[in-house]
């Protein structure tokens, strides 16, 4: 994990550009990881991608209202996930662009598949919410709303009440680059320096608020300089290279758990349009998204994979169409299902 | 039994409920050393210790979202808020986040909250000390709201906060931390949230109110009582969930309701009442549900002329119990 540097010129290719920098030199596995945990992390990356792309079709036929994508996200998402679940010990407050996270933690493509189609039995909120918003806690995972930055202050709230209760659990809290000029994002990170909380802010910069470039969000180009002003240390690292942000979080874990929070800006791509309601080509130039798409990280870890012998061709193919299939059955299984029953509308409004 | 003020009230309440819960926490600005501007966590901090008694940065939005955080872990924090003019910041925690998430989780995720809030006016605080803030939480489904009158009801409305699963928002009326004194029994007692208190029977007028103006209430029932008009006098002590059966019973006893309270008229709780009782009790009416509530100014100005003119008293109420009963 490297020190935060004065970011490297945004000429060609924005974040991409450093990913193609780096993501040679992450070819070697780091030594807590097996070349079976690769596969297992691109299996559920092809997963969500298949999942992320039936979405997007299933919306522009009006079975799906409305999507988030993760396209461009995905090794940021899982990298950082694998490293929680290595760890076993972290609790995750995601953001509404986290499809790739939240479903790789452990839900089946059913369930997703419900959730985007507002079903009932759908895991997160029984169809009250946006797709995958509310909670999974069985997957240890909770975001309530899309206002953004709002989980920020909840999961230092959540860190400092892990810290009242003596556990040792690490939560990490997600949000895009618009997120970063929130006034709560400012306090999130002030509280939980002062406290040294076991937090760890990730930041998927993707270098757009929805329209807005990164440029006229901010004055600066790293992120992750920012944790300077907190006291905690900043990383900022490749988030097209899904080593890299294992890597990073691991180490990250580690310091939040022992020392206090850090800040780790993972430079992502997003491939897709904000939502299935945008049309980025108002604002944003085709061949930057081209540009981009050369280094996803699906064709970058099936190619490591296939490189080090751990998968041939025909093998990673196959990945590909049992997602296909799992994809197909649910999203039949979705369309099927029944609506929320609507006698159940004045539930839970309070606890009991 | 012994006495005490709303504010001593409060103080015991919080106390006696960190005793009983190691999960149960106070954060806020202040809240610690300082004991709180208006001394309610007075020393806490010596008994429980700094985690318990946290002094927060001076940042209203985060002292809400961590202490929600905090309930998504499963303890009970009382978060402070300072005014309530300075609640405004924590509206996105609050109403946004705080009130949907036991909806929006479908009830995963309960969120055993109590914000205190001081507030109100009288007090010459001005527009920025002296806000009532009540309607927009009572607006707000998913959150309890609670605005107690008297030191008795105070402690008891506290405690069974505390140990609420859901947010509540706590109103104490800041002129009666010191003014009210009232009757505490010792050892260990609650009041139930979403329960009406008739604190004076009467047969002729019902009059409703909460938190300071109640005791404006009162006194003018006392008076009207000299001129031979029996008034009944209502103390809803909490807004949300409101006991509309306690407040119906009284209107259809005596056919007559003024709804008094400080905050706003246009929308106001007193506005949601008279909804109520036109559509539940209209056939029991012997004359017009009547508000004497605060004016549609923006909170009331410090001059003490027209901080006078903005607030309910006792004298108004009189006035206006005098010309319902004259209808």
């Amino acid at each position: 994990m490297a020190q935060t540097k004065p970011r490297a010129g945004r000429k060609s290719g924005g974040n991409s550009a450093k990913a193609k920098a780096t993501s040679k030199a992450s070819q070697a596995l780091p030594g807590s990881l097996t070349p079976e945990d690769l596969v297992e992390i691109f299996t559920r990356m092809v997963l969500a991608r298949t999942t992320d792309e039936r979405i997007w079709a299933l919306n522009r036929q009006g079975k799906v209202p409305i999507a988030a994508s993760s396209q461009g996200h995905e090794a940021a998402q899982l990298g950082s996930l694998l490293a929680a679940e290595k760890d076993g010990d972290c609790f995750l407050f995601p953001y509404y662009r986290d499809l790739a996270l939240k479903m790789a933690a452990g839900l089946t493509p059913t369930q997703v598949m419900l959730s985007f189609m507002g079903k009932a039995g759908e895991p997160y909120s029984n169809g009250r919410q946006f797709p995958l918003q509310g909670a999974d806690l069985p997957n240890k995972i909770i975001q309530i709303s899309n206002v953004v930055s709002a989980g920020l202050t909840q999961a230092t709230g959540y860190a400092l009440g892990c810290k009242m209760l003596g556990e040792k659990t690490v939560v990490l809290v997600y949000f895009g680059d618009g997120g970063t000029s929130q006034g709560e994002t400012h306090e999130a990170m002030n509280f939980a320096s002062v406290h040294g909380l076991p937090i760890i802010f990730v930041c998927e910069n993707n270098r757009y608020a929805i329209s807005v470039p990164q440029a006229q969000q901010m004055a600066i180009d790293d992120i992750s300089s920012r944790s300077a002003a907190y006291g905690f240390p900043g990383f900022s690292v490749d988030g097209m290279d899904l080593l890299q942000c294992y890597e990073a979080t691991r180490e990250a874990i580690n310091h939040a758990r022992n020392q206090g929070p850090v800040l780790l800006e993972m430079r992502v791509e997003r491939f897709m349009p904000h939502t299935t309601d945008d049309d980025d080509r108002r604002y944003r130039p085709a061949d930057e998204v081209e540009a981009a798409r050369k280094f996803d990280p699906i064709i970058t870890i099936g190619n490591i994979l296939i490189e080090q012998g751990t998968l041939d061709q025909k093998k990673v193919d196959d990945i590909k169409a049992q997602a296909q299939q799992a994809i197909n059955e649910a999203t039949d299984a979705a369309d099927a299902a029944g609506l929320p029953d609507v006698s159940t509308i004045h539930d839970m409004v309070y606890a009991p | 039994m012994p006495e005490m003020t709303v504010i001593e009230a409060v103080r015991d309440a919080i106390r006696e409920e960190m005793e009983r819960d190691s999960k149960v926490f106070v954060l806020g600005e202040d809240v610690g050393k300082r004991g709180g501007v208006f001394l309610a966590t007075q020393g806490l901090i010596d008994d429980f210790g700094e985690s318990r008694v946290l002094d927060t940065p001076l940042a209203e939005a985060s002292i809400m979202g961590i202490a929600l955080g905090a309930a998504f872990r499963g303890l009970r924090p009382i978060p402070e808020v300072e005014f309530a003019d300075f609640v405004w910041p924590t509206i996105n925690q609050l109403i946004g986040e705080a009130a949907r998430t036991c909806y929006g989780t479908n009830g995963a995720v309960p969120v055993p909250l109590v914000v205190r809030i001081p507030y109100g006016g009288g007090i010459r605080g001005g527009l920025f000390h002296s806000q009532n803030v009540e309607t927009h939480f009572f607006h707000t489904p998913g959150l309890k709201v609670v605005a107690p009158a008297t030191p008795f009801d105070a402690k008891g409305l506290l405690k069974s906060a505390v140990r609420d699963n859901n947010p509540v928002v706590f109103l104490e009326h800041k002129k009666t931390y010191r003014l009210v004194r009232g009757e505490v029994p010792e050892g260990e007692y609650t009041i139930p949230i979403g329960i009406a208190d008739v604190k004076r029977q009467g047969s002729d007028m019902t009059v409703v109110s909460y938190g300071l103006t109640l005791h404006y209430c009162l006194e003018a029932a006392e008076q009207l009582s000299l001129e031979g008009v029996n008034v009944e006098v209502v103390d809803l002590r909490t807004l949300t969930p409101l006991d509309t059966e306690t407040v119906l019973e009284s209107v259809k006893k005596t056919g007559k309701l003024l709804i008094v309270h400080e905050d706003n008229i246009t929308g106001g709780v007193g506005a949601e009442i008279a909804a109520l009782v036109a559509e539940q009790a209209f056939e029991y009416l012997d004359g017009p549900v009547s508000r004497l509530c605060g004016l549609d100014v923006p909170t009331m100005p410090f001059a003490v002329n027209l901080e006078e003119a903005y607030m309910p008293d006792t004298d108004k109420v009189v006035q206006a119990l005098r010309k319902l009963a004259a209808y």
